[in-house]
């Protein structure tokens, strides 16, 4: 025990001297999270629309009125062909164009029934179904505010209620999830290079040399470590709850407790990278490059899992993210409790034993 | 003397294959898989149905959303509160619930309600799968009518007809979006992340000061550097390129030399943030995280994820300086819409100006002292 509290000391000396890269540590997340917790939504606002108006009667001038006081779309020109719409594409100028015909209101008072077309720049799939969901939304708005006085018989409206976010805020999903990936990126890159930085520095002949258990230095090399994610935890989740208006409504505790067993993964997976690499750099690249991309696409609050195909969702399970944000979104906002995300946690818990197991099997006592 | 150091570089990059081997390697197996998990398309919204009316109507209703594309009915339950489970287990995305009576009040009272609860955490996705649901109760509503009164042969009520067009990707298919837009940022990880690392490497081994004595120029030694990783940036884009092609199909609408004349200003650029990071951080840990910061704020900003029209102002602004934004534009330009190279002036323009900001920044603070 006294051994690997000296260890433990040498390890935070080795920390706290280089006062620029503790600085870096601490401020990263703070304007990562600040930044993307703002700037990133899948909600739909100011989309810029062009409008040809072939009509120009009361009808269209409603309709386009409609538009125009919508918060998802900013009519930013009025074009008279599909030609000059199909040049605005090109230039990235609108992402939607509506296209009202001649005679727009003749008809809908003469035959009643009138046709619209909607066209959308396609290069972006996601966003281009989100729009025309939007904007037929709004031409039925519009419908519905013309047949008002008129009612059907057999009619069956449906009340719609939204469960969790009535307000349909985009935060609520993208900061569990940005949460996860910061998290787990700076703490899994952190570790990654403190074993093989020794190695490369020639220092681990030294500590090899000693009596110590190899256990003992991985685990002393992560206790410093764990204080600083810790640190790290609380002002992203302060700034989340505070600034982010993300809600918990469920336990605080359950929340810091599945956010400590986290960062234990986070930082076990970095000790991993560390002892299975011979250098930095490789180190470095793996833990940046390797986990970035799939930690963002595979842990779920960018894509839906469930719209992955089947390998794809098997894959999704290894990683840790996943299920992190499986946990903080059933917590914080759904107000579940321990009783729903026992499972996800002990996936955790497993996977932290794994890469702390692995970490220990794969660590050498001699050098080449 | 640039032909010394160039042939310094290369021997340095090749002596290490292992690192090398990741560099090709990684980029082209998180191309193969990834794209393939990028779909956000909603469809297969999962249906939790609590019927309290157990008539005709409802099973017609059942039926028919049964039959639909978008829905898979996942879930029977008794009560609302039943229901209300296969949510919180992310088991369903909405509850339909059918009152007691709708069939009764529906032909009596000539009205019934019907009641949607939709799970919201994902609030676009939400929206979009209620809007799908209330299309098909209002078909299905329509159907009805027809039984009881024939409808008039013109429609009773304006009925506005909303067609749409899905211009330059008419299947809407996801991976012709998705590839492209995640080769740009491979390379963009492959490229700034070896750049930052380099300089600062050799400043941990120490082996710059003896490049700091020898009589090599600052614009020759950062030009030294800055060649290799370009040409293996051309390769992992050509990695990259093939697999795409033959891969997953796709053959660019515009030309493809337009990529490549973009890619060449774009690297310069990127390369150039990497190499400034480099002579600032102190050791790799530092380069590391820096490189880390930007690259994150890039890729994320880059309008690939997240629409930048729906990002706030000032989110917007941050958008304007950033690399990775320009090239995913420009390839969705090349590859779906095939726009000339006067539609993507801008946006070579900009990268150049960077290109040049950078490096000529990269010279200025890297200084022959340690």
């Amino acid at each position: 025990m006294q051994q690997f509290y000296v260890f433990v000391k040498k390890e935070f000396y080795h920390i706290f001297r280089d006062k620029k890269s503790l600085l870096i540590i601490f401020a990263l997340p703070i304007a990562q999270m600040l930044i993307f917790g703002f700037a990133l939504t899948n909600e739909i606002k100011n989309t810029e629309i062009a409008i040809l108006d072939g009509a120009h009667d009361e009808a269209s001038q409603a309709l386009i009125a409609q538009f125009e006081a919508s918060k998802y779309f900013e009519i930013k020109k009025t074009i008279t062909t599909t030609a000059e719409a199909d040049m605005a594409f090109k230039a990235d100028e609108i992402k939607l164009a509506l296209i009202i015909p001649p005679n727009f209101k003749a008809e809908l008072a003469h035959s009643n029934s009138a046709r619209i077309q909607i066209l959308a720049d396609a290069t972006d799939p996601n966003t281009a179904t989100t729009l025309e969901v939007y904007a037929g939304a709004i031409v039925r708005d519009y419908q519905n505010g013309i047949t008002n006085n008129y009612r059907l018989p057999y009619s069956i409206t449906a009340e719609i209620r939204m469960l969790y976010n009535p307000q349909l805020k985009g935060a609520y999903l993208f900061v569990p999830g940005v949460m996860g990936m910061i998290l787990l990126l700076i703490s899994a890159m952190m570790t990654s290079i403190s074993i093989v930085r020794e190695k490369e520095l020639n220092t681990m002949e030294i500590i090899l040399a000693s009596p110590l258990k190899p256990i003992i230095l991985i685990l002393s090399k992560a206790v410093p470590y764990m204080v600083i994610s810790l640190i790290n935890v609380s002002t992203i989740l302060i700034i989340s709850v505070t600034l982010l208006d993300l809600p918990i409504h469920g336990s605080l505790m359950l929340v810091m407790g599945v956010s400590f067993l986290f960062i234990t993964t986070a930082l076990s997976l970095g000790l991993m990278i560390s002892n299975i690499t011979d250098s930095q750099q490789t180190a470095m690249f793996i833990s940046l490059m390797g986990l970035m991309l799939p930690t963002l696409i595979l842990s779920g609050f960018m894509f839906p899992i469930e719209n992955m195909p089947y390998p794809m969702q098997l894959l999704s399970n290894i990683v840790p993210t996943k299920w992190f944000f499986i946990i903080i979104k059933d917590v914080m906002i759904k107000g579940l409790g321990f009783a729903s995300v026992w499972k996800e946690i002990a996936i955790l818990f497993g996977m932290t034993l794994l890469f702390l197991g692995i970490s220990w099997k794969k660590f050498k006592m001699r050098l080449e | 003397m640039l032909l010394v150091i160039l042939r310094k570089e290369f021997q340095q990059i090749r002596r290490n294959p292992a690192i090398l081997r990741i560099i090709f390697m990684m980029p082209a197996v998180q191309l193969l898989i990834l794209p393939l998990a990028a779909d956000y398309e909603v469809k297969n919204v999962n249906l939790c149905i609590v019927d309290q009316d157990h008539s005709t109507y409802s099973q017609l209703l059942f039926n028919k959303l049964g039959a639909s594309d978008y829905f898979i009915i996942k879930d029977v339950a008794n009560s609302y509160d039943e229901a209300l489970k296969t949510i919180e287990k992310d088991e369903a995305d909405i509850i339909l619930t059918i009152p007691p009576h709708f069939e009764k009040d529906l032909i009596r009272e000539s009205e019934a309600k019907l009641s949607l609860a939709v799970n919201a955490v994902n609030g676009a996705k939400g929206n979009i799968g209620a809007s799908y649901a209330i299309n098909i109760i209002n078909e299905y509503n329509q159907e009805i009518r027809k039984e009881w009164f024939t409808l008039p042969a013109f429609n009773p009520v304006p009925i506005i007809d909303v067609t749409y067009s899905n211009w330059y990707n008419e299947g809407m298919s996801y991976t012709l979006f998705m590839v492209p837009g995640i080769l740009v940022i491979l390379l963009t990880l492959v490229g700034s992340f070896l750049a930052a690392l380099n300089i600062v490497h050799e400043k941990e081994v120490g082996t710059i000061e003896q490049i700091n004595v020898s009589p090599i120029k600052k614009y020759q030694f950062i030009l030294g550097k800055l060649i290799p990783f370009w040409v293996i940036g051309f390769i992992v884009l050509t990695i990259g390129l093939l697999i795409s092609r033959f891969v997953y199909g796709i053959i660019p609408e515009g030309n493809v030399g337009l990529i490549y004349l973009f890619a060449a200003v774009y690297l310069l650029a990127l390369l150039g943030i990497g190499l400034l990071i480099s002579t600032i951080a102190e050791s790799q840990q530092q380069a590391m995280f820096i490189s880390f910061f930007f690259m994150l704020i890039f890729i994320l900003m880059g309008g690939l994820y997240t629409s930048i029209d729906s990002m706030p102002y000032w989110a917007q602004v941050i958008t304007r300086f950033n690399p990775v934004r320009y090239f995913i534009e420009v390839m969705r330009m090349i590859v779906m819409k095939d726009s000339s190279i006067s539609d993507m002036r801008n946006q070579l323009l900009i990268i150049g100006i960077m290109a040049v900001v950078f490096n000529t920044w990269a010279v200025l603070v890297y200084r022959k002292r340690v």
